[in-house]
């Protein structure tokens, strides 16, 4: 998984990159939780998933990081790791590994108040696919 | 500016004329400096993607301090048709009814000069903040939905304030029609540990001191003087009031088309203010107000708490009363006059604040000669200014001004702009001690990533939309 930060005046924007769409997904679940935290320090002891529907791949991929992200601000868990379990342009299935926030171990880098419909997009690339999301920070 | 986008029509006024979709024009209240800053934003084009929606009157808005935001730019104003129009949370915002109160003292800068640090530092642990930061009190569920029926009332009815707070609250701190049925349970579950925190990134509580009074009369009847002693906070609805936007705008996209128009953005879903999910919406939004007028109240008690034992001081003293508390995150149905009539409208201000005029009958007795008072924060360490309504505002905005600097630089450009320095020393160098929960948090509020306030609160003063009472500068801040 590969991803980058863009600039967005007020918010913050992520591009993912990945082989397959599957990639781009479990990659952006994985960035999300990279903005909050150092992932090195999470453990892998519990595991969460999630399933969502969209009307397409990027109304999906908003659709699933705001699930994701509501592991988070909801629930206080945060994942080391994300497989993507079943897709298809509409439906999306992925399982989290990770734990429970523990103040002592994890400090926590920024808050993320929302997963944006703006601008988002998935898309193929010469090398893979890619996608793009801005979040509300 | 020779952009083809623009047409000036005065020195603080330029229009987007209408093409392609949009329905009214574009108006962007600036001046030549700070359109040329805005460069490579996107602000104006989303000003005009506003201009889309069904039902709009008169012109898409933008205030000075506009930036790009998502789907409605940051600093827009836009009023609908109750008939024809939509209602859109993108153009309210995640943090519902974000917002700033003002308090008052009894004491002047020389009675706290040497106290300041202890200040600081004892609201910076009594007052819960930072990312997710939850309060010490736990609601129960019956408790959180009073509190989302009641607003700034169930503080002051727990002890946590005087009826005289509510005076002051715009709307007395409750959007009436609020019903926590339409509000979801992870909006609930988020919201019950949260009452009285800050919260992080670009709130935060201020000391600061009248520096300059620009308006004596208006200055009187707020009840400032110079070299007073004045708290400013900022703070919203918390987790509860996203989780509200958050799953309405998910529920917004999926019936959009429902609406049969095409949108520019999907973040600017939007429902008939004629339909069911539309008005579901604006409920479960006023029950998120409804928090954060609850939330500003009790921080405010904390505050209030936090200066009498510090400084050893009885309540009646230390004088500390809610000069006023200002929404900027809102949709609200007013009446309001257009084309020489008065008409309700729904008026969505996203990052912009009322500004009523003088006589307005929604402003409290004391303040109905002066106008509303408008609170408009600056970056961090920079102060504030104090405004006030004026029927120019009435007319030509929909009763609506700035709400602070806004961003020209990007937090990540902020954080590479700020590293390898020690931002708490340089805010020290410039009389301003600073406490925050995250270093992150104070890299990416650095001041020059805001638009120069002075800049922005002169158009709204030039353009006659509020005029300037009062100058306030930062003595010390705590952030998230």
């Amino acid at each position: 998984m590969s991803y980058r930060v863009f600039d967005h005046t007020a918010d913050l924007g992520i591009e993912i990159s990945g082989e397959t769409i599957g990639d781009v997904y479990a990659g952006a679940a994985l960035a999300l939780f990279d903005l909050l935290t150092e992932s090195s320090a999470v453990r892998e002891s519990e595991e969460r998933t999630v399933a969502v529907e969209g009307e397409d791949e990027a109304d999906l991929l908003v659709n699933f990081l705001r699930e994701v992200l509501y592991a988070w601000n909801g629930e206080g868990f945060l994942a080391k790791t994300c497989a993507v379990r079943e897709i298809s342009p509409w439906r999306l299935t992925a399982v989290l590994r990770g734990e429970p926030h523990d103040p002592a171990r994890h400090r926590i880098r920024m808050e993320i108040k929302a997963v944006t419909y703006h601008q988002a997009s998935v898309r193929r690339t010469a090398e893979g696919w890619m996608g793009r999301v801005v979040f509300d920070v | 500016m020779s952009d083809a986008r623009f047409r000036r029509i005065d020195e603080w006024r330029w229009e987007i004329p209408p093409s392609g979709g949009m329905r009214v024009p574009g108006l962007l209240y600036t001046s030549e400096k700070l359109l040329k800053g805005m460069g490579a934003d996107e602000g104006p084009k989303q000003v005009a993607n506003v201009a889309h929606l069904p039902g709009i009157v008169k012109a898409s808005l933008a205030m000075p301090d506009m930036h790009w935001g998502y789907g409605f730019p940051i600093g827009g104003v836009a009023a609908f048709d109750l008939d024809e129009g939509v209602v859109s949370p993108g153009g309210v915002g995640y943090d519902i009814n974000c917002g700033c109160r003002l308090m008052t003292t009894r004491l002047q800068l020389e009675d706290i000069r040497d106290r300041l640090g202890d200040l600081v530092t004892t609201l910076f642990q009594h007052i819960p903040s930072g990312v997710g930061s939850r309060g010490n009190l736990k609601l129960s569920a019956k408790e959180e939905k009073q509190v989302l029926g009641e607003g700034s009332a169930w503080a002051v009815r727990h002890g946590y304030g005087t009826q005289a707070d509510l005076e002051t609250t715009e709307d007395r701190g409750v959007m009436a029609g609020a019903d926590p049925d339409k509000v979801s349970d992870r909006a609930l579950e988020r919201g019950r540990d949260q009452l009285g925190t800050l919260g992080s990134g670009n709130h935060f509580l201020e000391i600061e001191v009248v520096s300059e009074i620009y308006d004596g009369t208006a200055a009187e009847a707020f009840g400032l003087e110079a070299g007073q002693i004045c708290v400013l906070i900022h703070s919203g609805s918390r987790g509860l009031g996203y989780q509200v936007c958050d799953d309405y705008l998910a529920q917004m996209v999926k019936h959009v088309h429902e609406i049969r128009i095409p949108l520019p953005d999907r973040q600017l879903a939007c429902a008939r203010l004629t339909s069911d999910r539309g008005r579901d919406y604006l409920t479960a939004m006023a029950c998120a107000a409804n928090y954060a007028w609850a939330n500003r109240q009790l921080l405010m008690h904390l505050t209030r708490e936090t200066f009498e034992k510090t400084l050893g001081m009885n309540p009646r003293d230390l004088g500390m009363r809610l000069l006023y508390d200002v929404c900027h995150n809102i949709a609200k149905i007013e009446t309001l006059p257009l084309t020489g009539k008065n008409v309700r409208l729904c008026v969505h201000r996203k990052g912009a604040t009322r500004a009523f005029p003088p006589g307005h009958p929604a402003l409290p007795a004391a303040y109905r000669k002066a106008g509303q008072p408008v609170l408009i924060p600056g970056d961090m360490g920079t102060g504030s200014y104090i405004l006030a309504g004026t029927e120019r505002a009435y007319t030509e905005t929909f009763g609506s001004t700035c709400h602070g600097a806004g961003r020209v630089m990007s937090r990540t450009r902020a954080t590479k702009a700020s590293r390898g320095r020690s931002i708490p020393r340089e805010m020290a160098a410039r009389g301003v001690i600073v406490m925050a929960s995250g270093r992150r948090t104070l890299q990416e509020e650095i001041p020059e990533a805001y638009k120069d306030l002075d800049d922005v609160v002169e158009v709204v003063h030039r353009a006659g939309l509020s005029t300037k009472v009062a100058r306030l500068r930062a003595l010390g801040c705590i952030k998230g």
